[in-house]
């Protein structure tokens, strides 16, 4: 993973979210407060605007700029939680342009940075039921030998598996925890961004 | 949808102006995100900050003045505001003797509001945080991310706003704000979903004759629905949800709050309080103050909330302190 193809992950999650605004924000109409979709959409543009100025001398310092804009302009909990997830991945990078094994270690460090911070477990409806089988599918797919361009699309994938298993779970978390069991049969709006940060990052390692 | 805007993404910088053009005593920094007293307060005054999504006006900056809170910060609509405007807030407003953040109980306030508060203690402000979680349409239990923060915010608002300007240290003012929010319930009953400007149509279809029970402020649905019945009926459901709080077991004093959601006429809150008002004293219990109008609305949401506050003579006298607030303004 070098600087440039980060840079064009955060561009295509930006028309991702662009694309999708709608769809996020009537997933969130239903179970939560219809905001979601202009969350991330105002989010990631901020972030596209920011890196334009931004030389950065390595993928984690990317990242790290990625996360620290996020969480100064979305707001909501998706500002924290997803901010905080890129940040810590940044963090947890130690050279400059990352192999897909090191790449992996900095995904991961932005999970437990969201669970850390929102204390949700797989099942709860929310961010980690796309996240966390990402991770699992993308740690399979190298385990077995196979590259970056192959993990990435194996982790869009079970992400975006992931987001349509929410469906039928009642959150426990977040503001869809308030509806009880009226949340379920609804698929959850950041479960569902989450899908689309992975297919992007599918997208422009294996174009 | 049919609504007074110029256009649905400039709504919230353009009702900030408005404020600052009507509000002589309010400053209002567009930049930071910062509603803030145009009057500078004495050193050593212990700083309130409050805020939260927009879309709950006059909540929270409609209660930015003496007696109440130094600053507010919007965040876009029903979308809790960035660490970076409470960051700017808490340093615009702090007087060497820190700062109490008032934050209703939402995951995105909750973890704005804590990243803000790390960030004012790597600059040395120090920052107490009372949390608000009064509406007992939402079980407190691993199940859900705890009780919202609704109606009694404006209680604490007021109640920990006076301490502070009567010369409270930090713990105590944190410490009543605390009091007050374990001693208010609330509940709220919708007619009507509201409409944001981003989505353009209502956050759930509802029929005419049916009612949401047990919803929050931010257009979400509620506990459950039901077909509309007389006021009575619809106020003694929600009554008996309050009342059965461990808070609220003894009869005594109280403050209540009948507040309107923005869409529903006074009028129909003095109905409601009506109502209140019959069942406060079956209990044995007695209205010692009152609130009845728009204090925490869901833009044109209809419907109503109901917050009952135990008060003891120490939060009835700070309550009565004077208070010069745009929405809150008495005892000058
Ligand atoms: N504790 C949590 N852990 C992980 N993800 C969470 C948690 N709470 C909420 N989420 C995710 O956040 C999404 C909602 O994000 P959104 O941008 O709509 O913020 P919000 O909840 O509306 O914020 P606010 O409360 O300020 O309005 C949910 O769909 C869920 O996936
Ligand atoms: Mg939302």
């Amino acid at each position: 993973m070098d600087i440039a193809l980060t840079r064009q992950w955060v561009q295509a999650v930006a028309e991702a979210m662009d694309e999708h605004k709608d769809r996020l924000t009537q997933l969130d109409a239903a179970i939560g407060d219809a905001d979601h979709g202009a969350n991330m959409n105002r989010g990631f543009s901020a972030a596209v605007t920011a890196l334009d100025t931004f030389e950065p001398e390595s993928v984690g310092q990317l990242l790290t700029k990625v996360g620290n804009t996020l969480i100064s302009s979305i707001g909501g909990a998706s500002g924290p939680l997803y901010g905080s997830a890129f940040r810590a991945a940044g963090k947890a990078l130690t050279t400059p342009e990352p192999d897909a094994a090191e790449f992996l270690a900095a995904l991961r460090a932005g999970l437990a940075a969201i669970q850390a911070m929102g204390a949700a477990v797989l099942g709860d409806k929310t961010i980690v039921d796309a996240y966390a089988p990402a991770l699992d599918a993308f740690a399979e797919e190298l385990g077995a030998g196979g590259d970056l361009a192959h993990a990435a699309a194996r982790a869009a994938k079970a992400a975006d598996d992931g987001a349509h298993a929410t469906i039928p779970l009642q959150a426990r978390k977040g503001r869809a925890s308030y509806l009880g069991p009226r949340s379920i049969g609804h698929q959850d709006p950041g479960a569902t961004s989450t899908a689309l940060i992975f297919e992007a990052l599918a997208k422009v390692v294996n174009p | 949808m049919k609504k007074f805007l110029n256009t649905p993404e400039s709504v919230l910088s353009d009702a900030l102006a408005g404020m600052a053009a009507a509000h002589p005593g309010l400053h209002v920094d567009q930049n930071a995100g910062v509603i803030r007293r145009a009057e500078e307060t004495r050193v050593g005054k212990v700083a309130l900050l409050s805020g939260g999504g927009s879309g709950h006006e006059p909540l929270h900056g409609g209660f930015v003045g003496t007696g109440m809170l130094d600053a507010a910060c919007p965040g876009e609509v029903f979308t809790s505001p960035v660490p970076d405007q409470m960051l700017a807030a808490a340093k615009a407003v702090e007087r060497g003797s820190g700062v109490v953040f008032v934050v209703k109980n939402y995951t995105g306030d909750v973890l704005n509001f804590q990243m803000a508060a790390e960030l004012a203690a790597d600059e040395g402000i120090e920052v107490q945080t009372v949390l608000v979680d009064d509406d007992v349409a939402v079980q407190d239990s691993t199940w859900t991310a705890g009780r919202r923060g609704t109606g009694a915010t404006v209680f604490v608002e007021k109640i920990a706003g006076a301490l502070a300007e009567q010369g409270a240290d930090l713990a105590a003012v944190a410490g009543i704000g605390r009091r007050v929010n374990e001693a208010s319930r609330s509940f709220a009953v919708a007619l009507t979903a509201c409409t944001t400007p981003a989505n353009g149509k209502p956050g759930f279809d509802l029929p005419d004759d049916e009612i949401e029970i047990g919803v929050g402020i931010h257009g979400e649905p509620g506990r459950h629905r039901q077909k509309l019945a007389p006021a009575r009926e619809i106020v003694a459901s929600a009554m008996d949800a309050i009342l059965a709080e461990p808070a609220l077991a003894d009869a005594g004093q109280v403050i209540v709050m009948v507040n309107g959601l923005g869409g529903t006429p006074l009028m129909e809150l003095y109905v409601v309080f009506h109502e209140v008002a019959a069942l406060l004293a079956d209990k044995g219990a007695a209205i010692a103050r009152s609130l009845v109008g728009n204090y925490v609305t869901s833009l044109d949401m209809a419907g109503a909330s109901i917050t009952v506050c135990r008060a003891d003579a120490e939060l009835l006298s700070l309550w009565d302190a004077p208070v010069n607030t745009p929405a809150l303004r008495w005892g000058l």
